[in-house]
Protein backbone atom coordinates (compact mmCIF):
# COMPACT_ATOMS: atom_id res chain seq x y z
CA UNK A 1 0.00 0.00 0.00
CA UNK A 2 1.48 3.53 -0.69
CA UNK A 3 1.05 6.12 1.97
CA UNK A 4 -1.37 8.43 1.49
CA UNK A 5 0.15 11.21 2.94
CA UNK A 6 3.48 11.99 1.54
CA UNK A 7 6.46 11.34 4.12
CA UNK A 8 6.83 13.73 6.92
CA UNK A 9 10.80 14.81 5.61
CA UNK A 10 8.89 15.21 2.35
CA UNK A 11 6.10 17.20 3.93
CA UNK A 12 8.71 19.53 5.85
CA UNK A 13 11.19 20.13 2.53
CA UNK A 14 8.13 21.21 0.57
CA UNK A 15 6.88 23.56 3.51
CA UNK A 16 10.46 25.52 3.82
CA UNK A 17 10.10 25.89 0.10
CA UNK A 18 7.03 27.62 0.31
CA UNK A 19 8.49 29.76 3.18
CA UNK A 20 11.34 30.22 0.87
CA UNK A 21 9.26 31.77 -1.75
CA UNK A 22 7.07 34.04 0.40
CA UNK A 23 10.36 35.28 2.07
CA UNK A 24 11.14 36.32 -1.72
CA UNK A 25 8.32 37.89 -2.20
CA UNK A 26 8.06 39.77 0.67
CA UNK A 27 11.49 41.02 0.20
CA UNK A 28 10.34 41.95 -3.11
CA UNK A 29 7.42 44.16 -1.99
CA UNK A 30 9.61 45.30 0.88
CA UNK A 31 12.05 47.04 -1.51
CA UNK A 32 9.62 48.47 -4.00
CA UNK A 33 7.83 49.77 -0.68
CA UNK A 34 10.89 51.36 0.39
CA UNK A 35 12.15 52.88 -2.85
CA UNK A 36 8.62 54.40 -3.39
CA UNK A 37 8.30 55.86 0.81
CA UNK A 38 11.84 57.33 -0.07
CA UNK A 39 11.12 59.20 -3.11
CA UNK A 40 8.26 60.43 -1.80
CA UNK A 41 9.46 61.31 1.75
CA UNK A 42 12.19 63.03 0.16
CA UNK A 43 10.19 65.03 -3.27
CA UNK A 44 6.78 65.90 -1.69
CA UNK A 45 7.21 68.25 1.02
CA UNK A 46 9.12 70.33 -1.53
CA UNK A 47 6.23 69.87 -4.27
CA UNK A 48 3.47 70.91 -1.66
CA UNK A 49 5.70 74.29 -0.80
CA UNK A 50 6.11 75.19 -4.09
CA UNK A 51 2.60 73.94 -5.55
CA UNK A 52 2.12 71.31 -7.92
CA UNK A 53 1.29 73.46 -10.81
CA UNK A 54 3.81 75.91 -10.37
CA UNK A 55 6.48 73.36 -9.96
CA UNK A 56 5.55 71.32 -13.76
CA UNK A 57 4.33 74.48 -15.81
CA UNK A 58 6.70 77.00 -14.71
CA UNK A 59 9.80 76.91 -16.70
CA UNK A 60 12.24 79.18 -14.44
CA UNK A 61 15.06 76.33 -12.79
CA UNK A 62 17.79 78.20 -10.89
CA UNK A 63 17.71 75.62 -8.53
CA UNK A 64 20.84 77.53 -6.77
CA UNK A 65 18.54 81.06 -6.07
CA UNK A 66 15.53 78.62 -5.16
CA UNK A 67 13.62 78.68 -8.54
CA UNK A 68 12.09 75.42 -8.93
CA UNK A 69 10.82 75.14 -12.34
CA UNK A 70 11.00 71.98 -14.41
CA UNK A 71 8.44 73.40 -17.00
CA UNK A 72 11.28 73.13 -19.02
CA UNK A 73 12.59 69.32 -18.53
CA UNK A 74 8.79 68.47 -18.58
CA UNK A 75 8.81 69.97 -22.17
CA UNK A 76 11.89 68.01 -22.85
CA UNK A 77 11.14 64.79 -22.03
CA UNK A 78 7.88 65.03 -23.63
CA UNK A 79 9.22 66.14 -27.11
CA UNK A 80 12.44 63.77 -27.43
CA UNK A 81 9.76 61.02 -26.07
CA UNK A 82 6.90 61.99 -28.86
CA UNK A 83 9.87 62.38 -31.93
CA UNK A 84 10.66 59.17 -31.17
CA UNK A 85 7.33 57.31 -31.18
CA UNK A 86 6.66 59.07 -34.39
CA UNK A 87 9.29 57.22 -36.51
CA UNK A 88 10.20 54.37 -33.93
CA UNK A 89 6.26 53.14 -33.22
CA UNK A 90 5.17 52.72 -37.36
CA UNK A 91 8.39 50.95 -38.06
CA UNK A 92 8.65 48.45 -35.25
CA UNK A 93 4.69 47.56 -35.92
CA UNK A 94 5.31 47.26 -39.53
CA UNK A 95 8.86 45.10 -38.74
CA UNK A 96 6.63 43.34 -35.98
CA UNK A 97 3.77 42.36 -38.90
CA UNK A 98 6.97 41.15 -41.42
CA UNK A 99 8.25 39.16 -38.74
CA UNK A 100 5.07 37.38 -37.63
CA UNK A 101 3.10 37.00 -41.07
CA UNK A 102 4.82 37.86 -44.20
CA UNK A 103 8.90 36.97 -44.02
CA UNK A 104 9.62 33.11 -44.59
CA UNK A 105 10.41 31.19 -41.09
CA UNK A 106 14.22 31.63 -41.31
CA UNK A 107 14.16 35.14 -42.24
CA UNK A 108 11.52 35.77 -39.46
CA UNK A 109 14.35 33.99 -36.90
CA UNK A 110 17.05 36.14 -38.18
CA UNK A 111 15.14 39.28 -37.34
CA UNK A 112 14.34 38.31 -34.26
CA UNK A 113 17.57 37.35 -33.51
CA UNK A 114 18.59 40.91 -34.45
CA UNK A 115 16.11 42.62 -32.27
CA UNK A 116 17.54 40.38 -29.46
CA UNK A 117 20.68 41.99 -29.99
CA UNK A 118 19.10 45.61 -30.75
CA UNK A 119 17.85 45.08 -26.91
CA UNK A 120 20.97 43.77 -24.99
CA UNK A 121 23.13 46.55 -26.26
CA UNK A 122 24.08 48.82 -23.13
CA UNK A 123 22.23 52.68 -22.97
CA UNK A 124 26.05 53.75 -22.80
CA UNK A 125 26.85 52.29 -26.33
CA UNK A 126 23.99 53.75 -27.55
CA UNK A 127 24.94 57.05 -26.60
CA UNK A 128 28.22 56.98 -27.08
CA UNK A 129 27.54 56.27 -31.51
CA UNK A 130 24.83 59.10 -31.09
CA UNK A 131 27.69 61.36 -30.08
CA UNK A 132 29.78 60.21 -32.52
CA UNK A 133 27.77 59.54 -35.89
CA UNK A 134 24.06 60.83 -35.52
CA UNK A 135 25.20 64.34 -33.40
CA UNK A 136 28.44 65.44 -36.17
CA UNK A 137 25.65 64.44 -39.19
CA UNK A 138 23.17 66.62 -37.85
CA UNK A 139 25.67 69.54 -37.32
CA UNK A 140 26.95 69.03 -41.00
CA UNK A 141 23.81 68.90 -42.72
CA UNK A 142 21.17 70.34 -40.53
CA UNK A 143 22.44 72.65 -38.97
CA UNK A 144 22.71 74.10 -35.16
CA UNK A 145 25.91 72.25 -32.91
CA UNK A 146 24.14 68.60 -33.52
CA UNK A 147 23.20 67.85 -29.78
CA UNK A 148 19.53 68.42 -30.32
CA UNK A 149 16.14 67.01 -29.55
CA UNK A 150 16.63 65.30 -32.90
CA UNK A 151 19.38 63.46 -31.96
CA UNK A 152 17.95 62.25 -28.66
CA UNK A 153 14.89 60.99 -30.86
CA UNK A 154 16.61 59.10 -33.14
CA UNK A 155 19.44 56.93 -30.52
CA UNK A 156 15.78 56.92 -28.16
CA UNK A 157 13.71 55.67 -31.27
CA UNK A 158 15.77 53.06 -32.05
CA UNK A 159 16.42 52.01 -28.22
CA UNK A 160 12.47 51.26 -27.98
CA UNK A 161 12.20 49.66 -31.45
CA UNK A 162 12.89 45.77 -29.63
CA UNK A 163 10.14 46.60 -27.04
CA UNK A 164 7.48 47.87 -29.83
CA UNK A 165 8.34 44.61 -32.20
CA UNK A 166 8.74 42.09 -29.99
CA UNK A 167 5.36 42.85 -27.78
CA UNK A 168 3.58 43.70 -30.88
CA UNK A 169 4.98 40.60 -33.23
CA UNK A 170 4.33 38.46 -29.64
CA UNK A 171 0.18 39.82 -30.00
CA UNK A 172 0.43 38.98 -33.52
CA UNK A 173 1.19 35.57 -33.28
CA UNK A 174 -0.64 35.13 -30.68
CA UNK A 175 -4.06 35.66 -32.90
CA UNK A 176 -5.23 32.07 -33.29
CA UNK A 177 -5.17 30.36 -36.69
CA UNK A 178 -8.75 30.27 -37.21
CA UNK A 179 -9.31 33.86 -37.42
CA UNK A 180 -6.31 33.66 -40.49
CA UNK A 181 -7.65 30.44 -42.05
CA UNK A 182 -11.57 31.69 -41.74
CA UNK A 183 -10.80 34.77 -43.48
CA UNK A 184 -8.39 33.31 -45.97
CA UNK A 185 -11.75 30.50 -46.42
CA UNK A 186 -13.68 33.70 -46.89
CA UNK A 187 -11.80 34.79 -50.33
CA UNK A 188 -9.56 37.32 -48.56
CA UNK A 189 -6.00 38.02 -49.50
CA UNK A 190 -3.70 38.02 -47.07
CA UNK A 191 -3.03 41.30 -47.01
CA UNK A 192 -6.87 42.23 -46.38
CA UNK A 193 -6.68 39.11 -43.92
CA UNK A 194 -3.75 40.98 -41.73
CA UNK A 195 -5.08 44.44 -42.03
CA UNK A 196 -8.87 43.29 -41.15
CA UNK A 197 -8.99 40.20 -39.02
CA UNK A 198 -5.37 39.96 -37.32
CA UNK A 199 -4.34 43.83 -36.52
CA UNK A 200 -7.46 44.14 -35.45
CA UNK A 201 -7.50 41.12 -33.31
CA UNK A 202 -4.08 42.14 -31.63
CA UNK A 203 -4.74 45.60 -31.00
CA UNK A 204 -4.32 45.73 -27.31
CA UNK A 205 -1.18 43.81 -27.27
CA UNK A 206 -0.16 46.53 -30.19
CA UNK A 207 -1.72 48.96 -27.88
CA UNK A 208 0.51 47.74 -25.22
CA UNK A 209 3.80 47.80 -27.05
CA UNK A 210 3.05 51.38 -27.90
CA UNK A 211 3.03 52.33 -24.38
CA UNK A 212 5.77 50.47 -22.72
CA UNK A 213 7.57 51.70 -25.48
CA UNK A 214 6.71 55.28 -24.41
CA UNK A 215 7.83 54.08 -20.53
CA UNK A 216 10.80 53.03 -21.80
CA UNK A 217 11.71 56.30 -23.57
CA UNK A 218 10.88 58.27 -21.05
CA UNK A 219 12.91 56.95 -18.50
CA UNK A 220 15.75 56.09 -20.74
CA UNK A 221 18.30 58.36 -18.77
CA UNK A 222 21.97 58.05 -20.14
CA UNK A 223 21.96 57.80 -23.81
CA UNK A 224 19.80 61.25 -24.11
CA UNK A 225 22.17 62.77 -21.39
CA UNK A 226 25.15 61.81 -24.50
CA UNK A 227 22.68 63.17 -27.42
CA UNK A 228 20.71 66.24 -25.94
CA UNK A 229 22.84 69.28 -24.98
CA UNK A 230 21.01 69.23 -21.85
CA UNK A 231 20.36 72.91 -21.62
CA UNK A 232 17.55 73.79 -19.59
CA UNK A 233 15.05 75.64 -22.21
CA UNK A 234 11.99 74.94 -23.80
CA UNK A 235 13.32 73.81 -27.34
CA UNK A 236 12.14 76.08 -30.32
CA UNK A 237 13.34 73.28 -33.03
CA UNK A 238 13.81 69.70 -32.79
CA UNK A 239 17.34 71.05 -34.22
CA UNK A 240 18.06 72.88 -30.50
CA UNK A 241 19.02 71.21 -27.24
CA UNK A 242 16.98 70.06 -24.75
CA UNK A 243 17.24 68.42 -21.17
CA UNK A 244 14.67 65.77 -20.10
CA UNK A 245 13.55 65.56 -16.49
CA UNK A 246 15.73 62.05 -16.16
CA UNK A 247 18.93 64.58 -17.98
CA UNK A 248 18.34 66.94 -14.58
CA UNK A 249 18.68 64.34 -12.21
CA UNK A 250 21.66 62.65 -13.18
CA UNK A 251 23.49 65.69 -13.69
CA UNK A 252 22.57 67.62 -10.81
CA UNK A 253 22.15 64.93 -8.51
CA UNK A 254 26.02 65.33 -7.73
CA UNK A 255 26.35 68.19 -5.97
CA UNK A 256 22.53 68.67 -4.90
CA UNK A 257 21.71 69.30 -1.52
CA UNK A 258 18.95 70.84 0.52
CA UNK A 259 15.88 72.08 -1.20
CA UNK A 260 18.00 71.35 -4.46
CA UNK A 261 18.01 67.95 -3.84
CA UNK A 262 14.15 67.43 -2.74
CA UNK A 263 13.59 69.46 -6.30
CA UNK A 264 15.21 66.75 -7.94
CA UNK A 265 13.69 63.98 -5.77
CA UNK A 266 10.44 66.05 -6.63
CA UNK A 267 11.15 65.78 -10.35
CA UNK A 268 11.38 61.75 -9.72
CA UNK A 269 8.15 61.87 -7.67
CA UNK A 270 6.50 63.24 -11.60
CA UNK A 271 8.27 60.65 -13.42
CA UNK A 272 7.36 58.07 -10.89
CA UNK A 273 3.52 58.78 -11.33
CA UNK A 274 4.12 59.13 -15.25
CA UNK A 275 5.55 55.97 -15.72
CA UNK A 276 2.78 54.21 -12.90
CA UNK A 277 -0.03 56.00 -15.22
CA UNK A 278 1.27 54.95 -18.32
CA UNK A 279 1.65 51.27 -17.06
CA UNK A 280 -2.61 51.54 -15.60
CA UNK A 281 -3.15 52.93 -19.14
CA UNK A 282 -1.36 49.63 -20.58
CA UNK A 283 -3.84 47.39 -17.80
CA UNK A 284 -6.97 49.55 -18.95
CA UNK A 285 -6.40 49.42 -22.88
CA UNK A 286 -5.89 44.97 -21.99
CA UNK A 287 -9.36 45.06 -20.05
CA UNK A 288 -10.88 46.81 -22.28
CA UNK A 289 -9.66 44.65 -25.62
CA UNK A 290 -10.38 41.39 -23.79
CA UNK A 291 -14.26 43.08 -22.59
CA UNK A 292 -14.80 43.60 -26.69
CA UNK A 293 -13.86 40.38 -28.11
CA UNK A 294 -16.03 39.06 -24.83
CA UNK A 295 -14.01 36.94 -23.06
CA UNK B 1 -34.75 8.29 -50.09
CA UNK B 2 -34.84 9.42 -53.84
CA UNK B 3 -32.69 6.43 -56.24
CA UNK B 4 -29.66 7.65 -57.62
CA UNK B 5 -26.57 5.69 -58.74
CA UNK B 6 -22.98 7.19 -58.53
CA UNK B 7 -23.13 8.45 -62.39
CA UNK B 8 -21.65 11.66 -63.69
CA UNK B 9 -24.01 13.79 -63.76
CA UNK B 10 -24.95 16.54 -61.59
CA UNK B 11 -21.20 16.37 -59.98
CA UNK B 12 -20.27 19.59 -58.46
CA UNK B 13 -16.59 18.50 -57.71
CA UNK B 14 -14.73 16.00 -58.93
CA UNK B 15 -10.67 14.41 -57.67
CA UNK B 16 -8.90 12.46 -59.89
CA UNK B 17 -6.23 10.30 -58.87
CA UNK B 18 -5.24 12.99 -56.22
CA UNK B 19 -1.85 12.88 -54.35
CA UNK B 20 -0.98 14.79 -51.46
CA UNK B 21 2.33 15.53 -49.87
CA UNK B 22 3.67 17.33 -46.72
CA UNK B 23 7.58 17.26 -47.32
CA UNK B 24 8.12 13.31 -47.78
CA UNK B 25 4.92 12.34 -46.11
CA UNK B 26 2.56 11.30 -48.35
CA UNK B 27 -0.81 11.82 -47.24
CA UNK B 28 -3.47 11.27 -49.57
CA UNK B 29 -2.93 8.24 -52.31
CA UNK B 30 -4.43 8.39 -55.55
CA UNK B 31 -7.80 9.59 -53.82
CA UNK B 32 -10.60 9.82 -57.28
CA UNK B 33 -13.98 11.07 -55.56
CA UNK B 34 -17.25 12.32 -57.13
CA UNK B 35 -19.27 15.06 -54.82
CA UNK B 36 -22.86 15.41 -55.83
CA UNK B 37 -24.81 18.98 -56.24
CA UNK B 38 -27.36 19.18 -53.58
CA UNK B 39 -26.32 16.55 -51.46
CA UNK B 40 -24.71 16.03 -48.69
CA UNK B 41 -21.24 14.37 -48.57
CA UNK B 42 -19.60 13.06 -45.48
CA UNK B 43 -16.10 11.94 -44.86
CA UNK B 44 -15.64 9.46 -42.21
CA UNK B 45 -11.80 7.66 -40.49
CA UNK B 46 -10.00 7.47 -37.83
CA UNK B 47 -7.58 10.06 -37.14
CA UNK B 48 -4.49 11.21 -39.85
CA UNK B 49 -6.75 9.22 -42.55
CA UNK B 50 -6.78 12.02 -44.36
CA UNK B 51 -10.34 13.07 -44.67
CA UNK B 52 -9.36 16.90 -43.37
CA UNK B 53 -6.58 17.18 -45.62
CA UNK B 54 -8.63 15.85 -48.75
CA UNK B 55 -11.56 18.76 -47.75
CA UNK B 56 -8.67 21.13 -47.95
CA UNK B 57 -7.37 20.01 -51.11
CA UNK B 58 -11.23 20.98 -52.18
CA UNK B 59 -10.95 25.13 -51.67
CA UNK B 60 -7.09 24.81 -51.65
CA UNK B 61 -6.67 26.03 -48.19
CA UNK B 62 -3.96 23.03 -47.87
CA UNK B 63 -1.63 25.55 -49.59
CA UNK B 64 -1.12 27.53 -46.52
CA UNK B 65 0.70 24.31 -44.74
CA UNK B 66 4.78 25.29 -45.95
CA UNK B 67 5.71 22.33 -48.22
CA UNK B 68 2.74 20.85 -49.57
CA UNK B 69 2.53 19.18 -53.12
CA UNK B 70 -0.01 18.01 -54.89
CA UNK B 71 -0.80 15.82 -57.89
CA UNK B 72 -3.91 14.69 -59.89
CA UNK B 73 -6.70 16.64 -60.62
CA UNK B 74 -9.77 18.57 -58.76
CA UNK B 75 -12.54 20.29 -60.31
CA UNK B 76 -15.43 22.41 -59.70
CA UNK B 77 -18.01 21.94 -62.39
CA UNK B 78 -15.67 22.42 -65.41
CA UNK B 79 -12.83 24.36 -63.79
CA UNK B 80 -9.55 22.03 -63.08
CA UNK B 81 -8.60 24.31 -59.86
CA UNK B 82 -5.12 24.35 -59.57
CA UNK B 83 -4.26 24.91 -62.74
CA UNK B 84 -1.88 28.14 -62.61
CA UNK B 85 -4.42 31.06 -63.99
CA UNK B 86 -7.31 29.39 -61.69
CA UNK B 87 -7.64 32.97 -59.11
CA UNK B 88 -7.39 31.69 -55.59
CA UNK B 89 -9.50 34.15 -54.23
CA UNK B 90 -12.68 33.82 -56.51
CA UNK B 91 -12.11 29.80 -56.23
CA UNK B 92 -12.78 30.44 -52.22
CA UNK B 93 -15.31 32.56 -53.27
CA UNK B 94 -17.00 29.55 -54.41
CA UNK B 95 -16.02 26.76 -52.15
CA UNK B 96 -16.61 27.99 -48.43
CA UNK B 97 -15.63 26.65 -45.16
CA UNK B 98 -16.53 25.98 -41.61
CA UNK B 99 -13.92 24.53 -39.20
CA UNK B 100 -14.25 22.49 -36.31
CA UNK B 101 -13.80 25.33 -33.64
CA UNK B 102 -16.29 28.22 -34.50
CA UNK B 103 -14.12 30.76 -35.51
CA UNK B 104 -16.27 34.15 -35.00
CA UNK B 105 -13.85 37.46 -35.59
CA UNK B 106 -13.32 39.28 -32.27
CA UNK B 107 -15.85 41.69 -34.13
CA UNK B 108 -19.58 42.33 -33.67
CA UNK B 109 -22.49 39.78 -35.16
CA UNK B 110 -23.08 42.18 -38.24
CA UNK B 111 -19.28 42.68 -38.77
CA UNK B 112 -18.59 38.94 -39.03
CA UNK B 113 -21.15 38.40 -41.11
CA UNK B 114 -20.38 41.78 -43.26
CA UNK B 115 -16.77 40.66 -43.72
CA UNK B 116 -16.84 38.79 -46.78
CA UNK B 117 -19.09 41.19 -48.83
CA UNK B 118 -16.98 44.05 -47.79
CA UNK B 119 -13.45 42.25 -49.07
CA UNK B 120 -15.37 41.64 -51.93
CA UNK B 121 -16.28 45.10 -53.09
CA UNK B 122 -19.64 45.66 -51.57
CA UNK B 123 -19.87 48.96 -49.59
CA UNK B 124 -23.49 49.68 -49.95
CA UNK B 125 -24.77 49.87 -46.21
CA UNK B 126 -28.36 48.98 -47.33
CA UNK B 127 -26.86 46.25 -49.53
CA UNK B 128 -24.84 45.14 -46.66
CA UNK B 129 -28.08 45.09 -44.61
CA UNK B 130 -29.40 42.94 -46.63
CA UNK B 131 -26.50 39.80 -46.73
CA UNK B 132 -26.49 40.29 -43.52
CA UNK B 133 -29.91 40.05 -42.84
CA UNK B 134 -30.81 36.80 -45.64
CA UNK B 135 -27.57 35.18 -44.82
CA UNK B 136 -28.53 35.40 -40.44
CA UNK B 137 -32.18 34.01 -41.75
CA UNK B 138 -30.24 31.19 -44.06
CA UNK B 139 -28.38 29.90 -41.06
CA UNK B 140 -31.23 29.72 -38.38
CA UNK B 141 -30.03 32.71 -35.96
CA UNK B 142 -32.28 36.10 -37.11
CA UNK B 143 -34.50 34.95 -34.75
CA UNK B 144 -31.89 34.63 -31.72
CA UNK B 145 -29.59 37.65 -33.31
CA UNK B 146 -31.82 39.63 -35.29
CA UNK B 147 -31.93 42.04 -32.66
CA UNK B 148 -28.16 41.54 -31.06
CA UNK B 149 -26.33 42.54 -33.89
CA UNK B 150 -23.61 44.83 -32.36
CA UNK B 151 -22.80 43.00 -29.57
CA UNK B 152 -19.64 41.15 -29.66
CA UNK B 153 -19.70 37.59 -31.72
CA UNK B 154 -17.53 35.97 -29.22
CA UNK B 155 -20.33 36.27 -26.30
CA UNK B 156 -22.38 34.11 -28.54
CA UNK B 157 -22.61 30.53 -27.26
CA UNK B 158 -20.44 27.82 -29.25
CA UNK B 159 -23.33 26.35 -30.86
CA UNK B 160 -24.61 30.13 -32.03
CA UNK B 161 -20.64 30.98 -33.31
CA UNK B 162 -20.79 27.94 -35.14
CA UNK B 163 -23.84 28.72 -36.88
CA UNK B 164 -22.81 32.67 -37.23
CA UNK B 165 -19.85 30.95 -38.80
CA UNK B 166 -21.82 29.27 -41.56
CA UNK B 167 -23.78 32.90 -41.81
CA UNK B 168 -20.76 34.48 -43.02
CA UNK B 169 -19.83 31.92 -45.20
CA UNK B 170 -23.33 32.18 -46.89
CA UNK B 171 -23.06 35.59 -47.18
CA UNK B 172 -20.55 35.39 -49.91
CA UNK B 173 -22.35 33.35 -51.96
CA UNK B 174 -20.93 30.24 -52.19
CA UNK B 175 -21.45 27.22 -54.08
CA UNK B 176 -19.84 24.10 -52.01
CA UNK B 177 -19.18 24.27 -48.27
CA UNK B 178 -16.91 22.62 -46.62
CA UNK B 179 -17.21 21.67 -42.99
CA UNK B 180 -14.30 20.38 -41.00
CA UNK B 181 -15.91 18.50 -37.92
CA UNK B 182 -18.17 20.97 -37.15
CA UNK B 183 -20.30 19.59 -34.53
CA UNK B 184 -16.92 18.42 -32.19
CA UNK B 185 -17.21 21.18 -30.48
CA UNK B 186 -20.42 21.27 -29.29
CA UNK B 187 -23.49 20.10 -26.99
CA UNK B 188 -26.04 17.54 -28.34
CA UNK B 189 -28.94 20.44 -28.59
CA UNK B 190 -26.40 22.35 -30.57
CA UNK B 191 -25.36 19.93 -32.50
CA UNK B 192 -29.15 18.59 -33.36
CA UNK B 193 -29.83 21.79 -34.60
CA UNK B 194 -26.51 22.21 -36.74
CA UNK B 195 -27.83 19.10 -38.35
CA UNK B 196 -30.94 20.87 -39.06
CA UNK B 197 -29.42 23.37 -40.70
CA UNK B 198 -27.36 21.09 -42.46
CA UNK B 199 -30.23 19.41 -44.25
CA UNK B 200 -32.00 22.66 -44.76
CA UNK B 201 -28.87 24.08 -46.58
CA UNK B 202 -28.61 21.02 -49.06
CA UNK B 203 -31.20 22.45 -50.97
CA UNK B 204 -29.22 24.81 -52.14
CA UNK B 205 -25.59 24.19 -51.70
CA UNK B 206 -23.23 21.04 -52.47
CA UNK B 207 -21.83 20.11 -48.41
CA UNK B 208 -19.12 18.35 -47.87
CA UNK B 209 -18.58 17.28 -44.07
CA UNK B 210 -15.80 16.06 -42.45
CA UNK B 211 -17.13 13.62 -39.36
CA UNK B 212 -15.62 11.60 -36.25
CA UNK B 213 -19.49 10.59 -35.60
CA UNK B 214 -20.69 8.46 -37.30
CA UNK B 215 -24.11 8.44 -36.17
CA UNK B 216 -23.90 11.79 -37.47
CA UNK B 217 -22.53 11.27 -41.19
CA UNK B 218 -25.21 8.36 -40.98
CA UNK B 219 -27.69 11.36 -40.33
CA UNK B 220 -27.20 14.06 -42.29
CA UNK B 221 -25.35 12.59 -45.31
CA UNK B 222 -26.39 11.23 -48.44
CA UNK B 223 -22.99 10.14 -49.94
CA UNK B 224 -20.29 8.55 -47.82
CA UNK B 225 -16.46 8.12 -48.03
CA UNK B 226 -14.15 5.93 -46.00
CA UNK B 227 -10.75 6.61 -45.52
CA UNK B 228 -8.08 4.65 -44.22
CA UNK B 229 -4.26 5.99 -44.30
CA UNK B 230 -4.35 8.25 -46.88
CA UNK B 231 -6.21 5.89 -49.29
CA UNK B 232 -10.53 6.25 -50.15
CA UNK B 233 -10.91 2.52 -49.30
CA UNK B 234 -14.90 3.22 -49.93
CA UNK B 235 -16.94 5.37 -51.90
CA UNK B 236 -20.87 4.94 -51.63
CA UNK B 237 -24.33 6.03 -50.71
CA UNK B 238 -24.73 6.56 -46.75
CA UNK B 239 -27.43 3.89 -46.55
CA UNK B 240 -25.52 1.48 -48.76
CA UNK B 241 -22.13 1.94 -47.00
CA UNK B 242 -23.11 1.44 -43.77
CA UNK B 243 -25.86 -1.73 -43.81
CA UNK B 244 -23.84 -3.29 -46.40
CA UNK B 245 -20.08 -2.15 -46.49
CA UNK B 246 -18.23 -3.86 -49.97
CA UNK B 247 -15.03 -3.87 -47.97
CA UNK B 248 -14.36 -5.32 -44.80
CA UNK B 249 -12.05 -2.62 -43.26
CA UNK B 250 -15.24 -0.03 -43.82
CA UNK B 251 -16.62 -2.90 -42.00
CA UNK B 252 -14.60 -3.26 -39.34
CA UNK B 253 -14.01 1.06 -38.46
CA UNK B 254 -18.25 1.17 -38.79
CA UNK B 255 -18.64 -1.60 -36.22
CA UNK B 256 -16.30 -0.29 -34.40
CA UNK B 257 -13.63 -2.56 -34.41
CA UNK B 258 -10.97 -0.06 -34.71
CA UNK B 259 -10.07 3.94 -35.03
Amino acid sequence: MQPVQPKTSQRRGESAIEKLLVLSAAIFIIVIALITIFIFSRGLPLLFEIGLGDFIFNYDWRPTKGAFGIGAMVAGSLAVTLSAMVWAVPLGICTAILMAEIAPPQMGRLLGNMVELLAGIPSVVYGFVGLVLVVPFIREYLGGNGLSVLAGAIILGIMILPTVINISRDSIMAVPKEYKEGSLALGATHYQTIFRVIIPAARSGIITAVVLGMGRAIGETMAVVMVTGNAAIIPGSILEPVRTMTSNIVLEMGYAAGDHQAALFATGVVLFVFIVALNMMVNIAAKAGAARDGK
Amino acid sequence: MESVTLTSDNMKMRTLGLEVFYQDFQALHGVSMEIKANHVTALIGPSGCGKSTFLRTLNRLNELIEGTTIQGQVYLDDLSIYEKEVDVVALRKRVGMVFQKPSVFPMSVYENVAYGPRIHGIKDKSKLDEIVEKSLRDANLWEEMGSRLNSPAARMSGGQQQRLVIARVLAVGPEVILMDEPASALDPISTSKLEELIAELKKNYTIVIVTHNMQQAARVSDYTGFFLNGHLIEFNRTKELFVNPANQKTEDYITGRFG
